[in-house]
């Protein structure tokens, strides 16, 4: 199996708002790989430095010490996002843009030929069920749509390495289904996923191998199934247990 | 290059889809229709004031267009999370600002097209001729102007977080340039020593936009600006519109972009 990602003693630091506060550390000495095929959950409560250790993956956030790659090429070059997808938990897109012409302008930035570039687009959209929308103006879609068209753009160039931030968040059990069946047909085609999410269930459907992060510290990595035999309960509790959360006796 | 024109075309389309550059057109047409249906005083030159009313409105709505496209592009993209999803792409930050100038420069420039087509057409039925060459050169010079502001705006857009904060900002500082950057260097020399000094270097530091409006040609018939003054002024609009470009890549290459 080739490593799709890998980072090596990533630490993030945030400054201060001024002198007198201290800088907070976000991502102390994480050191993670995900092979290529798998589908990776990457766990941990709010504030655990999931979201900061993404963005420093997608070059938004620039590390304090260590390095992260994709597909061996470092993440500050804008080459590495070549083959990946990027799902960001919330889904704003330019509201006067309908579906295809979001999908047109990221295409190009996909530098994809003009001639497959329309059939891509066709495919995506029909991926993700928005073919009867595709002219709408985007500001005109329920929530559902719109994390849709979410997936839609992060598909767009056909990635090899998905990364998705709590893809089915603040969806209603339909658009949840619908998003996971997505994943689930991707992972079949042997995309790589990279994802985040608090839905501790569907993690344990989806997920060959999960990573927990607590305080910035990764806690646990490993197969979904190990774990759970491991630590003899289920993937919740298994999380629970590594946060350090007491539940009420 | 294909990502910088991918951005432009954003640009320009948010442009046309939205209403400012519509109701500012309407308004300057307005006000030089109904200032052109009067005749003040029975003056022969009266078509001149009506010149220069109409170049004037050209100008405060250009630069409106100009200022606000430009000021709301970066803080506007990260307000609505719009730039995480571009980001995530091949895109490096130097071609997302360039793509953003671009589009912002050739979106103010379609506007200016409409806007001397208008001029050219009330000036016309009241002047009784079309004195091409210096229409365009004024048109020209404007459009080079409104590159370094657009520059300028861009440079504000990543240094403030809200678009209005920095709307008015490039407008004080592009008022200023326009009304007192040519008398500086008379200030210079009144006030001498040290002080006189710093305003030199001002002076000298500074953009000087009012080069570009060149209305008093188009109004009072006096022909073109000599083609290598025009020449200068374009490549040194060109040098200004890339050192503040330059500055905004510089500010937003290593800045962190938290989602």
């Amino acid at each position: 199996m080739n490593t799709v990602v890998e980072i090596k003693d990533l630490r993030v630091e945030f400054p201060g708002r001024d002198w007198r506060e201290r800088p907070k550390l976000a991502v102390d000495g994480l050191n993670l790989q995900v092979q290529s095929g798998e589908v990776f959950g990457f766990l941990g409560p709010n504030g655990a430095g999931k979201t900061t250790t993404m963005n420093v993956l997608l070059g938004f956030v620039n590390p304090t010490g260590g390095s992260a790659s994709i597909f061996g090429v470092d993440v500050r070059e804008p080459i590495a996002r070549q083959r990946i997808g990027y799902l960001p938990e919330l889904t704003y897109y330019y509201k006067f843009l309908n579906t295809e012409e979001l999908l047109r302008f990221y295409a190009r930035i996909f530098s994809i030929p003009r001639a497959e570039r329309e059939k891509r687009i066709d495919a995506v959209l029909k991926l993700v069920e928005l073919e009867t929308a595709r002219k709408r103006l985007i500001k005109t879609y329920s929530k559902g749509m719109q994390q849709r068209v979410g997936l839609a753009q992060a598909l767009i160039n056909d990635p090899d390495l998905l990364i998705l931030d709590e893809p089915t968040s603040g969806l209603d059990p339909v658009g949840r289904m619908k998003v996971r069946e997505i994943i689930q047909r991707l992972k079949e085609r042997g995309k790589t996923i990279f994802f985040s999410s608090h839905e501790l269930g569907e993690i344990e459907t989806i997920c060959d191998r999960v990573a927990i992060l607590h305080e910035g510290k990764l806690r646990v990595v490993g197969r979904v199934d190990e774990l759970v035999t491991q630590y003899q309960c289920n993937l919740e509790n298994v999380f629970l247990k590594i946060v350090g959360f007491q539940p009420p006796s | 290059m294909n990502n910088v024109i991918a951005v432009a075309g954003v640009v320009i389309k948010e442009l046309y889809r939205r209403k400012d550059f519509y109701v500012l057109f309407v308004m300057t047409a307005l006000i030089t229709l109904v200032l052109g249906s009067i005749n003040f005083f029975n003056d022969d030159h009266i078509v001149r004031y009506l010149k220069d009313a109409c170049l004037l409105l050209i100008w405060i709505s250009s630069l409106i267009i100009g200022i606000t496209t430009a000021a709301r592009q970066i803080p506007a993209e990260r307000e609505s999370r719009t730039i995480f999803p571009l980001l995530a792409k091949p895109i490096g930050r130097a071609q997302l600002i360039s793509g953003k100038f671009f589009g912002c420069w050739m979106a103010s420039g379609l506007a200016l097209i409409v806007f001397y087509f208008f001029f050219a057409i009330i000036s016309a039925s009241r002047d009784h001729s079309l004195p091409f060459l210096a229409y365009a050169q004024a048109m020209w010079l404007h459009w080079i102007c409104l590159g370094i502001v657009i520059a300028l705006s861009l440079l504000g857009s990543v240094v403030f977080t809200a678009p209005s904060s920095n709307s008015t900002i490039s407008f004080i500082v592009v008022a200023g340039i326009m009304f007192c950057g040519r008398h500086l260097n008379g200030v210079a020399v009144n006030i001498g020593g040290v002080r006189g000094d710093i305003v030199y270097v001002i002076y000298y530091s500074i953009p000087h936009l009012e080069w570009y409006d060149i209305r008093n040609f188009v109004v009072h018939d006096w022909g073109t600006v000599p083609w290598t003054a025009c020449l200068g002024a374009t490549i040194y609009g060109a040098m200004y519109a890339g050192l503040l470009l330059g500055a905004a890549w510089l500010i937003f290459r290593k800045r962190s972009l938290t989602t």
